[in-house]
């Protein structure tokens, strides 16, 4: 397995918004790298007969009944917020002109 | 160079649930902003999804009747994004297994200007499950976030691309609108919000089969403005194309005053979601029997609905069409003709004087004083011949406006039709008397003469004759003179 490549490393680092320098996105290809082989190792099973697992746990279908509850008191949830109006979330700007 | 035009349409559907999708907080619309939420909407450390069942039910509910297959085992995936909307930088979705799949519904689009009218099915390619996220509100400088719909169950339901025109797209989304109406698992009211199109869009020359790029139109906030906006972006294309130009992948936003499309932004490269299994939550497996209770709680729906219209009530296919399109109404026709009132009139009036009055003041029909019962009384009135149509005017009026009984309003307002010829004839005769000029001029074979006659003995019961009868009654005494 090849090492990722640097583009591939400042794709994700963006896609996770971090800024990182050149000097970085080398290393860490680097190191990811040495990861993604480690984790490679698992392709020498041979696992033509095993279904595709996402759970460890053989459950299925836990759900609720649909009933209302009161939602959080707004002083409660505002409590983390950094700046508020009129009830609302103050957030930077998302539209630019 | 002519080009076909190739439209997909992306349609996301609240559901009318209690409570949220993975949440117990209330999803109740129009409550002050950011009271309906939880820790786990606010995406905290250490919370747990649980989905709510009755998302489910009304997954399979929606699917079942846009004639889709269900797959049994599902599951829930996590699509990566960051936007200030969504406080989990993701959103619960479904990804490679939609809860229903390869659908379809029959549209309807109307003739125009010597073009025939014309039935087209249309493909749907997946409904699947998932939250919505918040709502911005876009100030200067800032945006504020109320929470509220974070984790309202969505459907977003995505057909294939089958449509042709805009006019198509539009019969589209009146046909989904109405099947899910029917359903009742949403309000499908796109002025709340609780029914949102995307739509996508290309061109390409007639015979090619490969597609031309598409473009992404947003804010599309009335069906009428996904029509206008779809005409825009194809001629603008062709425009682009024809100039020797090339079609952008990108995003276009629908301004309603100018009714032209605008650029918001240009798609480099795909998305990047990093789709993954939702770890926080088990698969879903659907047995037999839940499909099955499910399939068995589907209403009527339109098509069957406009079919019993036309074979067992005797209305032609158009005034069908346009009776089961909004249910609340169809609904309402449904009972007056089961409280005895005659279909066609009952059909005519809700078509007619209803949808004006509903129109008008911008009101659902729920919001008046009408009745099944006393408009269906009001008709009856009509039949039997007790009042002519112009009074049943009156009628209606007060009806809409203040409710009560049909038959107390005309005997209290003194409206009954007069057909006795004993009451008529004096009457009549005594117009003609006053009036012979206008008995020579239609001897003569002015034939307008007997209008204006008429139009004096109507003035004279106060529109309360019975209009055949004063016919008769005046040809008759016309002739003796």
């Amino acid at each position: 397995m090849a090492k990722l490549s640097k583009e591939e490393v400042k794709h994700v680092a963006h896609l996770a918004r971090l800024a990182i320098t050149d000097e970085e996105a080398e290393k860490f290809a680097e190191q990811l790298g040495k990861i993604t082989d480690f984790a490679e190792q698992l392709n020498e099973l041979d696992t033509t007969n095993v279904a595709p697992t996402s759970h460890v746990l053989p459950i299925v279908n836990v759900m609720r009944e649909d009933v209302a509850v009161k939602g959080l008191d707004r002083d409660v949830m505002m409590l983390n917020v950094k700046e508020q109006e009129a009830g609302q979330v103050k957030v930077p700007p998302i539209l630019e002109d | 160079m002519n080009f076909e035009t190739v439209i997909g349409l992306e349609v996301h559907v609240e559901l009318k649930t209690d409570s949220k999708i993975f949440s117990p907080s209330p999803n109740h619309f129009g409550a002050e902003p950011n009271t309906n939420t939880t820790v786990i909407d606010l995406g905290y450390p250490g919370v747990l999804p649980v989905l709510n069942k009755n998302v489910v039910d009304y997954a399979i509910k929606a699917s079942l009747a846009l004639n889709m297959k269900i797959n049994q085992h599902t599951k829930f995936d996590r699509k990566n994004y960051f936007y200030p909307d969504n406080p989990k930088a993701y959103q619960i979705s479904q990804f490679d297994k939609p809860i229903g799949y390869d659908g379809w519904i029959e549209i309807e689009v109307p003739g125009t200007d010597g073009q025939e009218g014309y039935t087209k099915k249309i493909g749907i390619t997946r409904l699947h499950m998932e939250e919505d996220a918040g709502k911005l509100t876009h100030g200067d400088g800032y945006s504020l976030v109320d929470f509220n719909r974070q984790g309202t169950p969505l459907v977003e339901i995505v057909s294939e691309p089958d449509i042709r025109t805009p006019a198509e797209a539009y019969a589209y989304l009146e046909k989904l609108k109405s099947i899910i109406q029917y359903t009742g698992v949403s309000d499908v009211k796109m002025e709340e919000g609780s029914l949102r199109c995307d739509a996508n869009i290309s061109i390409r020359p007639y015979g090619q089969e490969e597609f031309g790029t598409k473009t992404e139109l947003k804010n599309l906030n009335s069906f009428n403005f996904v029509r206008k906006g779809l005409e825009y972006e194809e001629i603008r294309q062709a425009e682009v194309l024809m100039a020797g130009g090339e079609i952008k992948q990108e995003t276009r936003r629908f301004d309603e005053k100018t009714g032209k499309t605008i650029l918001m932004r240009v798609k480099e490269g795909t998305d990047d979601y990093r789709y993954f299994p939702e770890p926080d939550l088990v698969d879903l497996v659907i047995d037999d029997e839940w499909l099955e209770r499910v399939r068995k709680s589907i209403p009527e729906l339109p098509d069957a609905r406009k079919k019993r219209y036309v074979e067992e009530l005797g209305l032609n296919d158009y005034d069908a069409s346009v009776l089961v399109v909004n249910k609340p109404i169809s609904d309402f026709f449904d009972a007056m003709v089961n409280a005895g009132a005659d279909a066609k009139l009952s059909a005519n009036w809700l078509m007619g004087d209803v949808s004006a009055y509903l129109n008008a003041e911008q009101i659902d029909i729920a919001d008046t004083k009408l009745t099944p019962e006393n408009l269906a009384g009001m008709v009856k009135l009509i039949s039997d011949g007790t009042i002519s149509s112009k009074i049943a005017k009156k009628v209606f009026t007060e009806l809409v406006q203040n409710g009560g009984d049909a038959e107390k309003i005309v005997k209290a307002k003194g409206l009954v039709q007069i057909s006795d010829a004993s009451v008529l004839v004096p009457i009549i005769t005594n117009i003609l008397d006053n009036n012979p000029q206008s008995i020579e001029d239609f001897k003569n074979g002015k034939d307008r003469a007997i209008g204006f006659l008429v139009g004096q003995i109507m003035k004279e019961t106060k529109g309360q004759a019975n209009p055949p009868m004063v016919n008769k009654i005046l040809l008759e005494e016309i002739s003796k003179r």
